[in-house]
């Protein structure tokens, strides 16, 4: 009845309805009579198909029809099929009536009977009745129609979908199908390879030269005619080839090589202006993007998505969109090229384009854009009506949303979060909402999420949010499935080791641990683990090693105990006591005391619980924290949310960018005011592009020195209002400020950053000086081959040795003079202080820690550098100082080389052996300073004429302008031999440039409250602020923003993450510098820096 | 994955319906219902693919015939679109007067 009221369209509806039921009547009363003709039931099968096509169920009909596809003439055969086919469904029980005939048809003589069974069979067939069949079709595929090939094949496609286990032994079959003369059968073989393939591509990488073959011959014209549609060779089978080369070459560039030839003329040939070829170009922008990437293609295929995007006909902008959504995870920089559509299509009458610029907005949704994207999000559901497509919105908002907005919370709240939060926010996420499956994808997401924080080696992030994350990882890990438990594992092992996690986050992390190998079947890390902390000094945590080995000794008691999900699940205590009874009655019978007091049971039921309290999951106050949130109740563990805020000077800005970014955001999205037009974020391989902007000091806080820009006011108030959208929208995307707190990594950007911090380029003639100053140098030296230092690997913190030195400056692989001229070029390494510059100057007090051990010393090659022991190539790659003497005696010589990675300084020590016989046991030790440890290398021995390494890791923690590490090194030749040196570490050493665009920086600038301010003299070389400000940049690796008129901002980092910001005005041969950071010393340690820089220069 | 293959009048009358999973007969005529009002309320200058709860449509306009297609996310749009016209050019090619007076007088 419902189905016929929703045909208010129809004219009559009641007059309609009336017919039909007359009809039906009269139809059920025709095909139940004995005397009715096959012919005359052939006619009232079509009547039925079309009553029931109408909505009115005929199923009185339906064995009639099974009767009379088994009994008719060829004709009334055809129909009785017909009206199986469409009158039943997979299981309807009367389907098993068919099969006899089915079987019939197959091995009757007529090749039209044979076709009409196949047919029906590849449409409808029981599954429990295939073996019946299955022989009969498979002697088809080697019949002689090429018609009868093909519907078996089709035939055997509808058996490997809903049974594929019944068709594995015909595999081989299908190999011979697809290399059927007839190019039907083959077509019809790609359907059950491209399934195959989805499944499992790496059984069929053998077959990828012949699907490229195929395709190219479809391309090439080379099918039958009847194969074309306007002109156009097969498109579909063109699009089903090129969705399996995609399957195929999807991270394997071998097979991709095979196939990018052919994806080259496919994207050729497809030139035609004609829907269908769209769509085939569409499929190969898709394959390209997907299979391993050729820049050449994926040129041209951007090239084809930007034809898309821009086109007027609105089902090629979908498409576009389409291919821009699926595209901008792997360049996000194509997102950028087309923001100014993007926008458009965000405001674009037709509700299907907004929804695809959402779905494409949603993938590119970072920590900085978040509100934007959210709030479009929020704007599109208020104007839709239509129920699936808010579910499924807001269920994409609350992903973003809810976990993002909590990963801020808790790295920008830390540990002054007030306990609650982190309690109601795992609450939600156990108890979840209505949809079962909805609740997963945010669990999944959270996972996701947090794996990718985790995934930041030095990142420190609040006791609060690491046991929220160690809380979700241990519940929910399970459901991401393409995650190895063993790397969830190792990531908590790494957390566990860490000095600076307290022991209450050492607990839930434990805690997470055991529920996560619970589900796994045996760990590796979890062994190790045991081992560890099964003497650890904490009592806790020996505890949790002994619970945990236990429970991995009886698996399925572990996994009773912990089931997954299972913190929602009320625990039922047996108040009673009842299990206790039998101990009780034998206690009796021992003679133990019969009664006890009301108070004193009591005690023992408390008493009972406590010991309870020791099994893992009673016990893991990770679960009672949602199920005390539930009750009210104190977590059991008392967890003392407390602040023990680590007062980490490097944290604390950290956490102050992030907050900011995120407000800053919001005030963008305000309404006063315009914002700066930003044209690309990107920072280009060599400097980030000047940004015509506004200024935003200007316009925020009033009369501070401000940067102008003429362009912005012949912008258009529309264009500005987009640019504005378009600069929140993207935000992130290019740029690489900030930690994003979706842990999306962006590979691309983090390549960027690198190459802008390399010198460009560097005069030849100074490479070839240096490469004679370096050839005498190393004279004496000329034999030494380093030497392979893993053996001292095990207890290295730092080591230092002296050795050869090799030369070796910034190298970077775009330099083209480079390789000629081959091994050493100098470092006069403009940009970079030298380092010998620093061992002049002030030596303060030595604020330098160590964070971590280096891991890598390596092997060097011997073939590689005979002479002069170098860097290894990969920190060959990055920056560095030239290879300084710290000291030398005739045996030994001691070589230092900094180096300056984006995350740290390395030092590089180099220990020579000068002399001819091998050195004995050689010891380099790291001094004790205030803030360092005192580290010991030993190497075992160092044969003549070789070169020992070791490397250790420098972050500054306190900020000096100059620090001092010191040691010796002593070795045994004839007599015990000592050498002293030391190394000056300058705050530079620890300034890494920090990208950002000139709207960040008003945000951050806003935000930062220690002022230093100083105005500087001006030499008469230094006149032009741009001459300056490069000074700077090469100098102390301060990035510069932007430089409008007489007014430049630039931007740095102390590492970790302390942002200073600086802001210089160019009035009557002074320069003004104005300093901002989050940390009070950073500015004048930096002022300092710079007024020595500026009088060098 | 195509799901199903629908010819629609614009009086909302169904003049051909192909499913190609299974849905019980009374779901069909109210989905149908629903499928012509969201095509007819969409005009020429707007995208033919409407995402039409977990799955899309792809509908093409003969006249006051309306061809409308049903896949899931996994299928080329434009193919689908194109495919339609396949179809109707080969109805044309078989039923050559059937088809234009259907086109044109329905």
């Amino acid at each position: 009845a419902g189905g016929r009221s929703g045909r208010s369209l129809t004219p009559w509806p009641g007059q309609q309805e009336k017919l039909i039921q007359q009809e039906l009547t009269s139809l059920k009363a025709t095909v139940s009579a004995p005397t009715t003709t096959l012919r005359l039931m052939k006619e009232c099968m079509v009547r039925l198909i079309y009553c029931e096509m109408l909505g009115y169920e005929s199923s009185f009909g339906y064995i009639h029809a099974i009767k009379l596809a088994q009994q008719g003439n060829l004709l009334e055969k055809r129909v009785g099929y017909l009206a199986v086919s469409l009158f039943l469904h997979e299981n309807h029980e009367l389907l098993l009536l068919l099969v006899n005939t089915v079987v019939k048809d197959l091995q009757s003589t007529n090749l039209v009977e044979v076709c009409m069974a196949l047919t029906v069979v590849s449409q409808i067939f029981p599954r429990e009745m295939i073996p019946a069949v299955l022989p009969l079709i498979e002697d088809k595929l080697q019949h002689s129609k090429e018609i009868i090939r093909r519907k078996a094949v089709q035939a055997l496609y509808k058996f490997y979908l809903i049974a594929p286990n019944q068709v594995q032994h015909i595999h081989d079959k299908f190999r011979k199908a697809l290399c059927d003369r007839d190019a039907g059968v083959m077509a019809a073989s790609l359907h059950i390879y491209l399934q195959m393939i989805k499944e499992n591509s790496s059984g069929y990488k053998d077959l990828t030269g012949s699907f490229v073959t195929i395709l190219k011959q479809v391309v090439g014209g080379k099918l039958p005619i009847d194969f074309n549609y306007h002109s156009v060779p097969a498109p579909w089978l063109q699009i089903q080839l090129l969705r399996i080369l995609g399957l195929l070459g999807k991270d394997d560039p071998r097979t991709s090589e095979l196939m990018y030839d052919v994806l080259d003329e496919s994207l050729r040939r497809a030139e035609i202006n004609h829907n269908i070829t769209y769509a085939i170009l569409f499929e190969c922008v898709q394959t390209i993007y997907t299979i391993y990437p050729k820049s050449e293609l994926l040129e041209k295929a951007a090239k084809c998505i930007g034809k898309f995007v821009l086109s007027p006909k609105i089902n090629l902008k979908y498409l576009g969109l389409k291919a821009l959504t699926y595209v901008i995870q792997q360049d996000p920089n194509l997102a950028l090229q087309h923001q100014m559509t993007i926008i458009e299509c965000l405001d674009h009458p037709d509700p299907i384009i907004k929804r695809e610029t959402l779905e494409l907005l949603y993938r590119i949704t970072n920590g900085q854009n978040v509100i934007v994207i959210v709030q479009k999000m929020l704007d599109y559901l208020k104007e839709s009506k239509e129920e699936y497509a808010i579910i499924n919105l807001v269920g994409k908002i609350a992903e973003l949303w809810f976990i993002q907005t909590m990963n801020a919370v808790f790295s920008v709240g830390g540990d002054v979060v007030h306990p609650d939060i982190p309690n109601n926010f795992l609450r939600l996420l156990a108890e979840g909402f209505d949809d079962r499956k909805e609740d997963d994808q945010l669990r999944m997401y959270a996972v996701q999420s947090y794996l990718a924080l985790l995934e930041e080696e030095d990142a420190l992030y609040p006791q609060k949010f690491l046991q929220v994350m160690s809380w979700v990882l241990g519940e929910y890990s399970s459901l991401v499935t393409d995650v190895d438990p063993e790397v969830i594992l190792t990531k908590l092992h790494s957390l566990l080791k860490k000095t600076v996690i307290t022991s209450e986050t050492k607990m839930w992390i434990m805690a997470a641990v055991t529920k996560i190998a619970s589900h796994a079947s045996c760990s590796k890390i979890v062994d190790k683990l045991i081992q560890e902390f099964s003497n650890s000094l904490d009592t806790c945590m020996r505890q949790y090693a002994f619970e945990l080995k236990h429970l991995c000794e009886d698996k399925a008691l572990m996994r009773n105990l912990l089931p997954f999900d299972g913190s929602c699940n009320d625990m039922v205590v047996d108040a009673s006591l009842s299990f206790l009874d039998g101990f009780v009655a034998e206690g009796l019978g021992r003679g133990a005391a019969p009664y006890k007091p009301h108070h004193q049971r009591q005690e023992e039921k408390l008493s009972q619980e406590k010991a309870l309290n020791f099994e893992p999951y009673g016990l893991s106050f990770v679960s009672s924290v949602s199920s005390s949130g539930v009750t009210g109740r104190q977590s059991p563990t008392g967890l003392s949310f407390g602040s023990d805020t680590s007062g980490n000077s490097a944290e604390t800005g950290h956490k102050e960018t992030n907050t900011l970014k995120l407000e800053g955001v919001r005030r963008l999205w305000g309404k006063e005011g315009y914002l700066p037009k930003k044209e690309n974020k990107v920072g280009k391989e060599n400097e980030p592009q000047t940004v015509s902007c506004g200024s935003l000091l200007a316009g925020q806080m009033g009369d501070p020195p401000a940067l102008r820009s003429d362009q912005v006011a012949s912008l258009s108030e529309e264009d500005k209002e987009k640019q504005q959208l378009a600069s929140t929208l993207f935000i992130g995307l290019g740029s690489n400020a900030g930690v994003s707190l979706m842990g999306k990594a962006d590979t691309a950007t983090q390549k960027f950053k690198r190459k802008s911090k390399i010198n460009e380029t560097q005069s030849s003639e100074e490479a070839s000086d240096f490469q004679d100053s370096a050839a005498s140098d190393f004279g004496p030296l000329l034999d030494t081959v380093p030497i392979n230092m893993e053996d001292c690997e095990g207890n290295i913190r730092t080591r230092l040795r002296k050795a050869s030195l090799c030369s070796s400056d910034i190298v970077e692989d775009n330099l083209a003079f480079e390789t000629p001229q081959s091994l050493k070029k100098s470092g006069p390494d403009d940009r970079l202080p030298d380092i010998r510059l620093s061992q002049s100057s002030l030596f303060a007090d030595s604020n330098i820690e160590i964070f971590q051990p280096s891991r890598n010393a390596q092997s060097e090659s011997a073939s590689k550098t005979p002479l002069v022991p170098c860097l290894s190539e990969e920190l060959e790659e990055l920056t560095h100082s030239e290879v300084v003497e710290l000291c030398q005696s005739d045996a030994l010589a001691l070589y230092l080389c900094k180096v300056w990675t984006d995350d740290s300084l390395l030092l590089i020590v180099f220990v020579s052996n000068k002399t001819t016989s091998a050195l004995n046991a050689v010891n380099l030790v790291f001094e004790e300073a205030e803030h360092f440890q005192s580290t010991t290398y030993q190497f075992p021995v160092i044969e003549a004429q070789n070169v020992e390494r070791c490397q250790k890791r420098v972050w500054m923690d306190k900020i000096c302008t100059q620090g001092i590490l010191s040691g010796s090194v002593n070795y045994q030749s004839e007599m015990e031999t000592r050498l002293e040196f030391s190394i000056t570490l300058s705050l530079v050493d620890f300034i890494r440039p920090m990208e950002m665009t000139t709207e960040d920086f008003g945000k951050l600038w806003l935000s930062l409250s220690n002022d230093v301010k100083q105005n500087i003299k001006m030499s008469s070389s230094q006149d032009s602020l741009s001459a300056t400000l490069s000074t700077l940049q090469q100098k102390l690796k301060l990035h510069i923003v932007d430089i409008i008129g007489n007014e430049g901002i630039l931007a740095c980092q102390l590492l970790p993450s302390v942002p200073c910001l600086l802001h210089c005005r160019t009035h009557s041969g002074m320069l003004a510098l104005w300093f901002r950071s989050p940390c009070s010393a950073l500015p004048d340690g930096l002022l300092y820096q710079c007024q020595k820089v500026m009088e060098e220069s | 994955m195509i799901k199903f293959f629908l010819m629609v009048n614009k009086q909302g009358q169904t003049r051909l319906s192909r499913y190609y999973e299974h849905v019980e007969i009374n779901k069909r005529t109210m989905l149908e219902a629903e499928i012509i009002k969201n095509c007819l309320s969409r005009s020429k200058d707007q995208c033919s693919f409407i995402e039409y709860k977990d799955f899309k449509l792809v509908y093409r306009q003969y006249a006051a015939l309306f061809v409308v297609v049903g896949i899931n996310e996994t299928e080329n749009e434009m193919a689908v679109y194109e495919l339609i016209h396949n179809f109707v050019e080969v109805l044309d090619k078989y039923f050559s007067r059937v088809v234009s007076e259907t086109l044109n007088l329905l």
